[in-house]
This record gives structure tokens, sequence and C-alpha cells, in this order.
């Protein structure tokens, strides 16, 4: 296998020198990682932080200003079988004429090919990632007849359903039940012991250190990543969401008080 | 008012003039039906009738090189290329403005139709009056000219159909991705921008099909209306795409038959007329979400909180009583209706067996209407706990979060409250009844 120098082949994915703008205004800035094989990876950051770019710069769907991105090595155009993608939520029209099976079996549409119909097999695949978010009961229903944690539960299945290598999952936790908010950890936590990697934009400081391995703070640049264990400091945080932590830290003692 | 035989022979397409227009605009509507179901999934219905607007110029200009080039400026074919070929010029030029400038779709549309069709008439004047050629015919586009259709029209419009037919059968799933989350197709690899492109095409040729027979002015009407209409039936998108086409074909016969019958009815705005009947229909009585069905739903889920909440008014009013007997004026003190509501109410449970009036004008609750009280109440007060436990709202809010959502409370997740807040008596109300601070 061609490998480009400077790149870490062993890395699920390898962001090198990464610059994003949108029209003049950089979002990012040099961005240099290498994400950690088989780990539940956290991107946290302040609003307008450049979270969700990070994940769209990876996965092509925002053009570079400048660097490169590595999927095991090589650029994702010709790794994209090993990735799956969770969307935000708000992303797409909830009202559009299909139920939550119809959804799912998106995540199949690769495997079965150009202009072919899907096939027995592929419902029973999308069935089974329904029934992996508890959503099966819920197949036949119209997408617009869910609740938003219902919904976000459809979108994680049909990732699951792709059976990829690497999963980015934009802001699954994002005003989601606690019921849903569950069935994604589990998903999670069966997702990391098969061995794959999965990349989340995540908001809930307060969750970070119970639901991942990694974390990655970002505003607009790196300001640290590693281990939760080492990097998710008061002091990384202060140095990634400025003046605007103390009012979350306060917020966060008057809980623990109550 | 056509006679009997006018109208035998109208629908058995015995003349040879009716039979062209009729067969001509079924296909034309099934066609348009097809892709302006994903023309509206898609978001692109204002994107389209800036498009047929655009084949104005298309086919003046059309015209002006033809016959600068000795040939007949009125052939058809050359027309039309010429019309797709502006219209594609309109697509672009609206998505170059959408992509390099602040301003939105809308404006970008406002713009592009109205200077490309304004250029269109002024060149259909210069047009007009070249020495050579007669241009007399071509401002029928604009508004259509169903009569000047010959049977090769009628046989062009039945191969798009075919055409289109065949196309939307095998992009099925993937104008589906396109027009349902066009970012996980992009990452799945899929050409999302190719794929646009051949759809807007498609859009594009039915439009140029369409322009004889509708005119540029309507063809939007046929793509938007019949796929409109069709979401009212249903909510999945393969019955969505028959219906459209369906609609739209049989709008097409109708029209078409309409204007048969009737002398010197243009057909494009009659069939326009008659998609647009079938869209008030599709409005009013269509069973997904249409007018009737929503009333109904909502009639029904009110007598279904205004039952549930005399219930409870009643059963809390005798809550610890050794009799479950109490005075209209009781219920009054407790809810915010007046006596005349009450007493229609009570009158409506009365007919459930729920409740009955005792000779002294006291009423009663039945066994079975205590029974049902009990269970509404306890439903009630495990979600009020619910709430107070878990999702931390202050108890003085707890009672009208609580009534909207008791009505949708299913019993799954009443037996779920009940293991969660072990209560298998009826809870105490956590905040005291009928008291307003």
């Amino acid at each position: 296998m061609k490998v480009e120098a400077g790149h870490s082949t062993t890395s699920p994915v390898s962001i090198h020198d990464l610059t994003v703008a949108y029209q003049r205004k950089p979002v990012l800035w040099d961005v240099d990682l290498d994400i950690p094989e088989g780990k539940l990876i956290a991107i946290v950051g302040p609003n307008g932080a450049g979270k969700s770019t990070l994940i769209k710069a990876v996965l092509d769907l925002v053009p570079k200003a400048s660097g490169k991105v590595m999927i095991y090595g090589r650029p994702f155009a010709k790794q994209r079988k090993l990735v799956a993608y969770v969307p935000q939520r708000e992303s797409v029209d909830w009202d559009f004429p299909i139920d939550a099976l119809g959804v799912v079996l998106m995540g199949r549409y690769n495997k079965i090919g150009w202009c072919k119909p899907v096939r027995k097999k592929d419902i029973k695949a999308a069935m089974e990632s329904l029934d992996r978010v508890g959503m099966a009961d819920f197949a036949r229903r119209q997408i617009s007849q869910l609740s938003g944690g219902q919904q976000q539960r459809v979108f994680l299945a049909r990732a699951l359903t792709q059976d990829a290598t690497i999963y980015f999952m934009d802001e699954p936790f994002a005003s989601v039940d606690a019921t849903t908010e569950r069935a994604i950890v589990k998903v999670l936590g069966d997702l990391r012991s098969l061995g794959k990697t999965v990349v989340v934009v995540h908001h809930d400081l307060q969750t970070v250190r119970d639901y991942f391995d990694h974390v990655i703070l970002l505003n607009m640049r790196v300001v640290a990543h590693g281990p939760v264990d080492e990097v998710f400091t008061d002091e990384n945080l202060k140095k990634t969401y400025g003046g605007r932590l103390t009012l979350l830290s306060e917020a966060a003692d008057r809980l623990a008080r109550h | 008012m056509p006679s009997l035989e006018q109208i035998v022979r109208v629908l058995s397409l015995e003349d040879y003039n009716t039979r062209v227009v009729v067969l001509g605009v079924m296909a034309l509507g099934a066609a348009s039906g097809l892709v302006g179901t994903f023309l509206l999934l898609r978001k692109r219905a204002l994107t389209a009738d800036a498009l047929s607007h655009a084949t104005l110029p298309g086919i003046a200009v059309a015209f002006m090189i033809m016959v600068a080039f000795g040939y007949d400026g009125k052939s058809l074919l050359g027309l039309l290329i010429g019309a797709f070929v502006f219209g594609c010029i309109g697509v672009l030029a609206i998505l170059g403005i959408r992509h390099t400038t602040r301003l939105k779709d809308d404006a970008a549309i406002g713009i592009v139709l109205s200077v490309l069709f304004g250029l269109g008439l002024c060149l259909l004047r210069i047009a007009t009056e070249l020495p050579s050629g007669s241009a007399a015919g071509l401002s029928g586009f604009i508004f259509g000219k169903a009569s000047s259709m010959v049977a090769s029209d009628a046989t062009t419009m039945g191969v798009v159909a075919v055409s289109i037919a065949l196309v939307t059968t095998f992009l099925h799933k993937e104008w589906t991705l396109l027009c349902f989350d066009e970012k996980f197709g992009s990452v799945q690899g899929w050409p999302v921008l190719r794929l646009d492109i051949l759809l807007m095409v498609m859009v594009a040729i039915v439009t140029v099909v369409a322009l004889q027979s509708v005119g540029l002015v309507l063809a939007v009407a046929m793509l938007i209306i019949p796929a409109a209409s069709a979401r009212y039936w249903t909510t999945k998108i393969t019955p969505m795409l028959i219906a459209a086409a369906s609609i739209g074909c049989l709008s097409g016969w109708l029209g078409a038959v309409v204007s048969a019958l009737v002398p010197r009815m243009p057909t494009g705005p009659i069939i326009v007329l008659i998609c647009g009947l079938w869209f008030i229909i599709s409005f009013i009585a269509g069973p997904k979400d249409g007018l009737i069905i929503r009333q109904w739903t909502r009639l029904y889920l009110n007598r279904r909180i205004a039952k549930q909440h005399i219930l409870r008014a009643m059963w809390e009013v005798c809550e610890g009583n050794a009799v479950p007997e109490f005075t209209v004026d009781s219920i009054v003190y407790v809810r915010s209706w007046n006596k005349r509501t009450v007493i229609r109410l009570l009158k409506k449970v009365s007919k459930l067996n729920y409740v009955t009036q005792l000779p002294s004008g006291k009423w009663l609750l039945t066994e079975f209407g205590f029974a049902e009280a009990a269970r509404v109440v306890r439903n009630h007060r495990l979600w009020e706990m619910y709430l107070i436990t878990y999702a931390d709202i202050a108890p003085t809010h707890v009672d009208r979060d609580a009534d909207m959502i008791e009505h949708v409370l299913g019993r799954d997740l009443v037996a779920k409250l009940e293991l969660l807040l072990d209560a298998t008596k009826i809870p105490q109300s956590p905040h005291k009844i009928g008291v307003t601070l």
C-alpha cells in the first residue's frame, strides 16, 4: 500500500496541517491530530469552535483551505467503505415521505449498488440495526411521527447498518430524552468492544468522563488532545472555553451541592 | 352544452386531433408527476418555474439562428433545443448567484426568472419583425397551444414519459437519498452533484415538452401540483410517485376532454385548473394530514381530554368521602368551567354510565365510573410524580404540563412508571387541589 510521508498508517484518522475557511473567515487553524484506534473520542469545545467543521472536513463535505486527512494512511475518497457518518438531526427534513426502516436502509445503499432494488437481506440487516437502538417496533412509523430522540436513534441505526470501522457522529446527544441517551451510550460501548473507532462531537461537559476514552479540546485550533484522565482538566477547559467556563463550572458546582 | 354524441366522440378518441392531444397530455401529466415528486422533495419547485420562464429567450434565439442560416424558423426540434439550452442556463444562473453571493434562493430565482423572461419577450418582438420568416406562432409557447399538436408531438411526449418512468424506477433509491440527506449520500460516495444535475435535466426535458401544450407560464403547475396533492394521500415515497403520476395523467385527460368539448377553451389552463381541483380535493379530503382528518383528530382529542378532566374533577371532589357523590357547584369550584359546561359534561359521561343523577339533584359516581376515574387520576399523578422526580419542574407548574402529556400516555409507559415509582395505590396529589395562588 502506498503511504504518504508524515502520516501514520495505523491511525484510523490522521489529520495533518488542516485549515478550513468559510469565505475568508478561518474556522479551523493548523489542526494536527492522530486519532487513536478502537477508542471513543469526544470533540469538545464552545459554540462556533469548528467541531462539526472538523468532521465535515475529514469527510470532504467542506473544502479544505490547506492540509491533508488520511484514513488508515490513504485519502478518504478511497476509504469510504470504512466510514459511517451520523449527521446532525436538524440537517434533514423529517417531513420526508419515508418510514424509519427506509431511512436505515439508506445505510445499505452502497452494498446494494446502482439502480438495484432493496433486497430481503438488506431489510433484515436494517431491522437488526433498529433493534440495536431499541427502535424495531417503530420500523414502519413515518419519520415525522417519531420524537426527536427516536429520530436520533434512527440516524444511529442507519450508521450501524453500514458496518464501518470508523464512526463519525455529529452531536448525537443534542436534546435527546433519557432513553435515547442510554441507547446511544450502550451502542458506543458495543462499538468499542468490537474495536471500532468512534469520533463524537459532544457538547455536554458533565458526561465526557463517563462516556469517552479520549477527548479533543477544540477552539478553532486543537487546545489539547489525549486520554480523558490526562487532558480533561480544569486548566485545559479554561484554555478552550475562556471566560465562559467560569459560568459553567459555577452552574456545575451548584448542581453538585444539591 | 355539448351534445351526447359529441361527448361520446371525444371520449372514444374518434377525432384525430382529440386523440393526439389527449394521449399527449396524459403522457406529459404522468411524466411531470414522477419528476415533480422528486423536484418537490428536493425543494426546487420555484427553480423549475424559473427554468420554464428562461426557455422563452431560447425559443427566440433558436428561431433567429435558424432563420439566419436559411432554415425553417419554426422547426419544432430546433426551437425546443433552444428552449432546453436556455432553461439550463437559467438553472445554472440561480445556482451561481446562490453560491457566490449572500442572496438566498428566492431572490436568485426572482432575478433570473424575470430577467430571462423579459429578455425573451424583447427577443420575441425582434424575431417577429425580422423580414425573413414569420414568427407569428412563437408566442403560442407562452400560454401553450395544444390544438397545434400533431401525431409526432404526442409520440415525443409518450417517449419522454416512458424514458422518465424508466429513469425514475432505476434511480429511485439514489434520488431518494439525494432528496432526503445529500450529505450522507456524499459521504457514502454517491455522485450527488451529478444525480442532482440529472434530476434538473429531467425537469428541463419535461418543461420543454410541456411548452407546446401547457405553455411556459403554466408548465411548473404540472410539475408541482400533482406531487403536492399526492403528499396528502400517502407518507411513503413509492405510493407518492404513483399517486402523482396518476393525478397528472388524469388531469391531462380531463383537461384535454373538457377543452375539446367546450369551444375556444385553451387546453393548458384547463389542465392546470383541473390539477388545482385535485389539490383542493386532496387538501380537504386526503387521509394524511387533510383538513377533514386533521379537524376530526383534534375534535376527538379534545373530547377525550374533556372526558378525562371531568372524571378527574369528580374523583378529586369525592376523594376521601365514604359515598362518591357530589354537587355541580363543587366541580365548578375546583375547575375553570362554568356551571353550564359542567352540566353538559356530566350529561355526556352519564351516557357512558360513569355517573347517575340522584333524586336530590346531587350526582353519584357509579362503580364503573369510579374505577375509570381512579385509573385516570392514577395515570395523572404518576406522571406528575415522574416529572417532579426526574425532570426538575417546580410543583406549581406540574399540573398543566401533566394535563398535556397525560393524554398521550400509553399503557406501557404507565406500567413502567408504576415500577419506577413503586406506586400501586393512588398517590396523594403533590399539590393542593382547587387552590389557585
